[in-house]
């Protein structure tokens, strides 16, 4: 039996971009920053939780499974199972799927389903040869085994690899992130001009839901042990302008990609929590939802064109549901590439490509520029990878609650060659 | 959590030890034999925790005779807060000297009967090991900590040195200049430290004693390595060039005239470092010359009254989680130490920059009490800022410490009828309004009370319980609680202009400013107090309060009190609106730009015209105040005094100091013609001094 799963509340912290070295919080720290105001403002007890599941794709050594470290930090007792999944840029969307199969099969009641990131706190990793090294040396016995072990350290084994930028680049087409982008961009014709316009428009977005008090529940301050109180997202830019983005040189593929730092997203740290409850836990603590989850879907496909993810994975969703581009009140759609968003759009805009990849009879239509991204998205804000997925489900819910809308799809490309994708249907 | 799982936690303490039968003939000691060793179990009956008594002393002298044929000696403590936490103070209290002799040689006899035991003789301390704890475990051969295990010779705080041989063993025992600085401090030694200074032979958790007891036993602890510096200390040239340093040290913070006993400990190890047998001598002589100073009687009496304070804070508050309104200075104070001693603490305030700093004040706190990594992450965790007010439904006690404005108190009042929950206590950290004119705001005044805490919360033990005629008896025993929970020390006062402590206080600054006025130098004013004994100059003292403060508490006292107060001069009032309002503005009576205000003085500094004019009228108000009927006694005044405001200790506290003085009404009606009415002997003198 299928039993309904409800959003029921949800808050995440600011994201706060990097800033060359590593930032105030640690992936648990900003989980606990978001996720004690959001259990201090239910109306029950955090014990009432049965279980927490978290994305986090960076783990950082001292916080292995992140998600029982973030739980009892955050007081939810001995007894409460918790468990981290990672699915690269989908984890934090992976969580609340998880919790979401769990409460409609009826073996949970109540699940925190979250995901936290702190890309600033990537690791610098010592290249292979100098780990060889370092092994050899310690295993060296006799002052001549040293000798003659520490007449092979070459100067480069200390220059280190930045962890990140080995995690951004896909380990089968050894393409980076920002180039399956660019491929997109070549395929579906996307111009420079046409992505920073989009850009631009992102953090316009954004610097306007922040100023309206929009993200006034779901974006809850966050405070350093330096003293710094972060209400935020900081790597938002009001007066970005066609002009300005037009200046950046491109950033991947040199002098002639189409895709700079202007028109991706951003690095940043960030964490989100989303608390799911079903009918009975509902009725029990007298919650009020904010949505439901109706399905969910994942995809795969070729990874060098992994950008194409949200599509893949959306479409099934609007398929079983028997619904047409206009029946989709809002989206989210991750913009991890400008070019990547409009790629997908164009795709769905292809008669080609729907009848060829999603077996439609011809194009499934355009998506509406204000039905997508009302409030900005990752360009603007940023794109904490375990985070976003999580985020963009909670923007969601929020969003379709403020403007009356009844249905909407949270979605987002995976790097790695997949796509997760969410319908949700307001409460 | 079941109780099943809750007894698997690791190292909770000696458990099962009070299975353990009582030794023969013995109250204070348990008895086990087990594989040839025998194990004495200290401890003292109806009593949470151990204290070195005559009795536990004599027992286990008779108990050194029924070792019989025993390969060993373990002596530990069946108390879970810890091996011993010093000699019996009440055992001490009001003998003589010769009285006190005779105590001292016996217990020392019977430390070197078991230091000269031919079985191998091992302590394992655990918890709190202090003064005559430590002396019974430096007396045996070898000594085992157990982790978080808390050393140290806090003798000198009640104005003497060790006097169970703790002098001489503990020179002996470790690094002689680490040795020294531990007891001149008083400071308990911490845990690996204990170990890394050789107080221990070996550190381990609970679960690994019995081995360890056993590697003890067979010698296989590692042996203590004598240093290059122990040695050349035993020299009497080298110990003569420490002892000079060690004497300026001393000076600074604890002037010889007002605290004989660190010079007399540095005398003795001076003397007789190199000879144990006559440090030892010398150690009981100067022990028993020193308990009858008068130093130490008003020392041991300060003691006395912290356990009194203490016995009052009896009961579990059934207060898990405190909200604090007010993240300025005193509110992120409190929060921070809430979260310390373990509460669920959320603290709000309008503003995200405070809160911010907030978390920053409490992060240096818990650096400064050496929490640990994981212990100062749990208490930030535990203290969460709350801008929306969240906490304020959830919490069991709400901590109102908003700006002192009536009315911005009463509508935060009435934001919390309705909203916190049905029995939760609101209390407020005025310490300048009337609570009678507050409690008519809050949503209930029986669950309403004054909770007056002292800046900073983290160092000043002291808070002030302020009830008022509407107030239920349950709330202020609840209150009590909470404080003792947070380890602080409750007074219950009444509602009164400045309460208790501020209204003693406040003529100590008043008159300091008229003196000012009158031309008085303020350094010499600040330098006189200090060398009364005082922990800051009255001037000092203004600018810290803030001059606004002043202004304000002397208003407030000239209004409330039916006592003429000190006036205040003109230019104070000038000097707060030009923003001048003390070390927050970076100027006020002293310019922190150029000047430094004196925070030591010499003998030379004593002043007896300034005394009698700065401490007196303290004194005097002490006396209104025990009239009145603000707190219960005198020893409770001359604690709240001693705790709040760090009031001279050696002087016992103003009432103490008075009747030890015995002349202060006359000479406050000689000050009276000279000065004025504000001098005039309060009529409660006879009564109460």
């Amino acid at each position: 039996m299928s039993r309904p799963v409800y959003i029921v509340d949800g808050a995440r912290t600011p994201f706060l971009k990097a800033r060359g070295k590593p930032g105030p919080f640690t992936p648990v720290d900003l989980a606990v920053q978001c996720g004690r105001p959001l259990l201090m403002r239910q109306p029950f007890a955090p014990e009432a939780i049965d279980l927490v599941v978290l994305g986090c794709v960076n783990v950082i050594q001292d916080e292995m499974n992140p998600a029982r470290v973030a739980a009892l930090r955050l007081g939810l007792g001995d007894e409460t199972v918790a468990f981290t999944v990672q699915i690269n840029c989908g984890s934090g969307m992976q969580s609340i799927d998880t919790a979401y199969r769990y409460i409609r099969d009826g073996s949970h009641q109540m699940i925190l389903a979250g995901g936290a990131e702190a890309l600033s706190h990537a690791p610098l990793v010592y290249r292979h040869e100098a780990t060889e090294w370092f092994g050899d040396m310690a295993r060296a016995r006799s002052p001549v085994d040293k000798l003659q072990t520490l007449a092979d350290l070459r100067p480069n084994f200390f220059s280190p690899v930045i962890g990140l930028e080995r995690g951004l680049t896909d380990p089968i087409t050894k393409l980076n992130m920002g180039q399956t982008a660019e491929v997109l961009a070549h395929r579906f014709n996307i111009d420079r001009a046409t992505a920073d316009a989009y850009a631009v428009e992102s953090h316009k977005r954004l610097a306007r839901a922040q100023e309206s008090g929009a993200l006034k529940t779901e974006v809850l301050p966050a405070f350093a042990r330096s003293g710094e109180a972060y209400e935020r997202d900081d790597g938002v830019r009001p007066d970005s302008s066609l002009e300005k983005l037009g200046k950046l040189k491109p950033v991947f593929e040199p002098p002639y990609g189409k895709v700079t730092a202007g028109n991706s997203s951003q690095i940043t740290d960030g964490a989100s929590w989303v608390l799911l409850a079903s009918e009975t836990a509902v009725e029990a603590h007298g919650l009020t939802p904010i949505a439901r989850i109706v399905d969910s879907e994942w995809a795969a496909l070729d990874p060098s064109i992994m950008g194409l993810g949200p599509v893949l994975a959306s479409t099934p969703l609007a398929q079983r549901h028997d619904l047409g581009v206009t029946d989709i009140d809002l989206w989210e759609l991750n913009e991890a590439f400008a070019a990547q968003v409009l790629s997908c759009l164009a795709a769905w805009q292809d008669d080609d490509f729907c009848r060829e990849v999603l077996g439609y009879d011809a194009a499934f239509g355009r998506i509406d520029r204000d039905r997508l991204n009302v409030d900005g998205g990752a360009i603007s804000l940023g794109h904490p990878v375990g985070t976003s997925g999580n985020r963009i489900v909670l923007h969601l819910a929020n969003a379709l609650k403020a403007r009356n809308g009844r249905r909407g799809i949270a979605t987002e490309c995976i790097g790695g060659g997949l796509g997760g994708a969410m319908l949700l249907e307001a409460a | 959590m079941s109780d099943f799982l809750n007894t698997l936690t690791p190292d909770a303490g000696p458990d099962g030890a009070s299975d353990v039968p009582r030794a023969d003939g013995a109250s204070a000691w348990r008895r086990s034999d087990a594989k040839g060793v025998v194990t004495l179990w200290l401890d003292c009956p109806d009593t949470g925790t151990n204290v070195i008594s005559e009795t536990v002393l004599r027992e286990l002298d008779g108990l050194l005779d029924t070792l019989g044929g025993a390969k060993a000696l373990v002596i530990r403590s069946a108390k879970r807060s810890g091996f011993a936490a010093g000699a019996d103070i009440d055992g001490f209290a009001d003998i003589g000297r010769d009285a006190a002799l005779d105590l001292i040689r016996q217990g020392h006899a019977v430390l070197d009967r078991l230091a000269g035991l031919e079985v191998p003789t091992i302590a394992v301390i655990h918890g709190n090991t202090l003064g005559g704890g430590l002396e019974l475990a430096l007396a045996c051969d070898r000594r085992i900590g157990i982790d978080g295990v808390k050393a140290g010779f806090p003798e000198v705080q009640l104005g003497l040195h060790p006097g169970l041989g703790g002098t001489f063993r503990l020179t002996r025992l470790i690094d002689p200049i680490e040795a020294m600085q531990a007891m001149l401090t008083g400071k308990s030694i911490h845990d690996r430290k204990v170990k890394k200074l050789g107080l221990v032979d070996a550190l381990v958790p609970e679960r690994h004693v019995d081995a360890a007891i056993e590697a003890a036993i067979r010698g296989d602890l590692p042996a203590r390595e004598t240093g290059l510096k122990a040695g050349a200390m035993r020299l009497s040239p080298a110990r003569s060039l420490a002892a000079t340093r060690m004497r300026q040290e001393a000076e600074k913070s604890a002037p010889r005239r007002h605290y004989p006993a660190p010079y007399a400990l540095i005398d003795l190890w001076h003397d007789h470092g190199g000879d144990a047998d006559a440090m030892q001598k010398a150690e009981i002589e100067s022990f028993a010359t020193l308990l009858e100073s008068a130093t130490a009687q008003a020392l041991i009496r300060v003691f006395f009254l912290r356990r009194t304070l203490k016995s009052g804070a009896s009961g579990a508050s059934g207060i898990g989680h405190v909200h604090v309104i007010g993240a300025g200075a005193m509110g992120a104070e409190i929060a921070a130490w809430s979260a310390l001693r373990g509460k669920r603490v959320t603290l709000e305030d309008v503003k995200l920059a405070p809160l911010g700093k907030a978390v920053k004040r409490a992060a240096k706190i818990y650096e400064k009490r050496h929490l640990s990594g994981i212990d100062a992450r749990d208490a930030l965790d535990r203290m969460m800022p709350d801008p929306d007010g969240l906490g304020r439904a959830r919490a069991d006690l709400v901590i109102e410490a908003a700006p002192e404005r009536a009315e911005l108190k009463e509508k935060i009042y009435s934001g919390l009828v309705n909203t916190m929950k049905p029995d939760a206590i609101l209390a407020t950290n005025t310490s300048s309004l009337r609570l009678e004119t507050l409690f008519d705001a809050a949503p209930d005044p029986a669950r309403f009370a004054g909770l007056h805490f002292f800046n900073p919360v983290s160092r000043m033990p002291l808070v002030e319980l302020v009830s008022h005629e509407g107030v239920a008896a349950e709330t202020l025993d609840r209150l009590a609680a909470f404080v003792g929970e947070l380890d602080r020390l409750p007074v219950r006062v009444r509602d009164y202009p400045g309460f208790l402590v501020n209204r003693v206080l406040a003529p100590y600054m008043l008159e300091a400013m008229l003196m000012l006025d009158e031309g008085m130098d303020k350094e010499r004013l600040d330098r006189a107090a200090l060398a009364f004994g005082m922990p800051m100059g009255p001037v000092t003292l203004a600018d810290q309060v803030g001059l606004d403060i002043c202004l304000e508490v002397a208003r407030s006292l000239g209004r409330g009190l039916d006592r003429p107060v000190a006036d205040v001069p003109d230019w104070l009032a000038r000097k707060v609106e030009d923003g001048e309002t003390g070390r927050k503005a970076g100027k006020g009576l002293y310019d922190y730009d150029k000047e430094a205000p004196p925070e030591t003085a010499s003998g030379d500094d004593e002043d007896a015209r300034i005394i009698d004019r700065l401490i007196l009228p303290m004194c005097n108000a002490a006396v209104e105040c025990l009239r009145e009927g603000v707190v219960d006694d005198a020893d409770r005044l001359d604690a709240a005094m001693i705790f709040g405001t760090g009031w001279a200790p050696f002087r016992g506290g103003p009432m103490h100091y008075a009747r030890v003085r015995g002349d202060v009404p006359d000479t406050l009606r000689r000050l009276e013609e000279q000065h004025g009415p504000r001098f005039a002997p309060d009529p409660g003198w006879d009564r109460f001094a």
